[in-house]
């Protein structure tokens, strides 16, 4: 038993790493495209209390899309494979990453902002040099919120020809094989965990909290 | 020189007016304190000054400029302001929060740290002690210290200062009083105060300006308006600390 298990582990070893690889990158590009959207929307979302209403509207309810009828809903506009997936991802993740980063702006002491407007501030600037960098740790941690998710979501993805560890989970189910399975939750778990702490030290990092 | 020419605010369109008609006239190197209770109107005059509150009418003058016509992000930045609620940035050291209008005007970090050093030791923070920590690690006289630094640091010519001493217990208050004096005595700025402390106001003052529900009731200098009070609201200002005072000067002879 644990001969053939070393063995199974053997076999598997590339397609193991090639599969963490394409998992991993699938996470990545959906969580950059979330940040490249969600923070303008956040900071926009601060400042206008329409697109606020709008934009946290919408994501909300994407939000409560089950993941796999998002991606049975995307199959007859983008089809199959990794853009859709990708799609998918990133729409899961702005939420948390547009969200975290307008609360961080809005939560922001006000003592603080009407310093920034005394002191000659341009709008700019006091985006810049006060709003962005008091709430990067919030914002940071909604990064944090989205990866995690989108490492568990993205084991689904495989179901639509995306790749990535959910294959193995896939073809373990078919063949009633649990060590398949296996194979593709435990490190898509392990990957969950390494980028929650990951980003959490990063978030440490940035925050002015602890600064001396 | 800062002259205020029937100035009025009216926040909701004409309907109530938090500052009605009121004219001043700062002289350079003057302490001007606004006093009166709070709603009264003198932080609204206060931000008008440098352009936080836009006014409805009249005019303000600030070295014979008309300010309505001065850039307003220049504007503040060239009069110092120390805030109410202090307002240091948190994420900033002691020494980035100093020189952070000199930071705005693309000054560079050299410069920058030269002039926090310098202000530093003038609000009598020890830089090689201070410039290195971070707002929470003072404690609030020393943030108002730094903020006052702050303010200063551009070297502007006026000081605005919103009841900055408010929020501190009455040892560190009077404190930093004693210090503003002394800082006015060096560098000689023309400083604008509000506050609603009587006393404060006599400590600071070279002219008072009382305000009450949007007006001036009595400018002055403090004997003047203690000797000679112009209306009733000001007799009652003065009647009861002034008795006070009378009953200590007499007991103490």
């Amino acid at each position: 038993m644990n001969d053939s298990l070393y063995l199974f582990l053997l076999n598997h070893l590339p397609a193991l790493g090639q599969k963490t690889m394409e998992h991993f990158i699938l996470t990545g590009i959906a969580v950059s495209g979330a940040i490249l959207i969600g923070i303008p929307f956040g900071i926009l979302a601060s400042r206008r209390i329409m697109v606020r209403k709008i934009f946290f509207t919408i994501a909300g309810i994407i939000q409560t899309i089950p993941s796999l009828a998002m991606l049975a809903f995307l199959l007859p506009f983008l089809g199959i494979g990794v853009i859709p997936a990708i799609v998918a991802l990133i729409l899961y993740a702005l939420l948390p990453i547009s969200r975290n980063t307008y609360t961080g702006i809005t939560e922001i002491d006000p003592s603080i902002l009407e310093a920034s407007d005394g002191l000659g501030f341009s709008h700019n600037q006091r985006l810049y040099l006060v709003e962005i960098p008091i709430a990067l740790p919030t914002i940071i941690a909604g990064i944090r919120t989205a990866a995690v998710i989108c490492v568990g979501v993205a084991t689904l993805s495989a179901f639509i020809g995306a790749g990535g560890l959910g294959d193995f989970i896939n073809r373990g189910l078919s063949m009633n094989n649990t060590r398949l399975i296996l194979l593709g939750a435990i490190p898509s778990g392990i990957m969950a965990i390494a980028l929650d702490i990951t980003i959490g030290a990063i978030e440490h990092k940035f925050s002015w909290k602890n600064k001396s | 020189m800062i002259r205020l020419s029937n100035v009025s605010k009216s926040f909701d369109d004409g309907d109530h007016y938090a500052v009605k008609n009121i004219s001043l006239n700062i002289q350079k190197g003057e302490t001007l304190v606004l006093l009166g209770s709070s709603g009264c109107g003198k932080t609204t005059t206060l931000k008008m000054i440098n352009r936080l509150i836009e006014p409805s009418g009249g005019c303000i003058e600030i070295d014979e400029r008309d300010a309505a016509t001065i850039d307003p992000i220049e504007l503040k930045r060239s009069i110092g302001y120390v805030f109410q609620g202090i307002g240091l940035f948190p994420h900033l050291s002691v020494e980035e929060n100093v020189s952070i209008v000199l930071r705005l005007m693309g000054k560079s970090k050299s410069e920058r740290e030269a002039s926090a050093q310098e202000w530093l030791e003038i609000v009598s923070l020890d830089p090689g002690l201070y410039a290195k920590r971070y707002p929470h690690e003072l404690s609030g006289g020393q943030q108002q210290r730094v903020g006052v630094a702050r303010a200063l640091a551009a070297n502007p010519d006026y000081l605005l200062m919103d009841e900055p001493f408010g929020a501190l217990d009455a040892i560190t208050r009077d404190a930093l009083q004693q210090e503003l004096l002394t800082i006015k005595n060096r560098v000689a700025k023309t400083i604008v105060f509000v506050t609603h402390d009587l006393f404060e106001a006599l400590t600071l003052a070279d002219q008072i300006a009382v305000m009450n529900d949007g007006i001036i009731e009595q400018v002055g200098h403090p004997d003047e308006l203690m000797q000679s009070p112009a209306t009733n609201f000001v007799y009652q200002l003065f009647e009861k600390p002034g008795r006070q005072l009378r009953l200590l000067h007499e007991n103490n002879r």
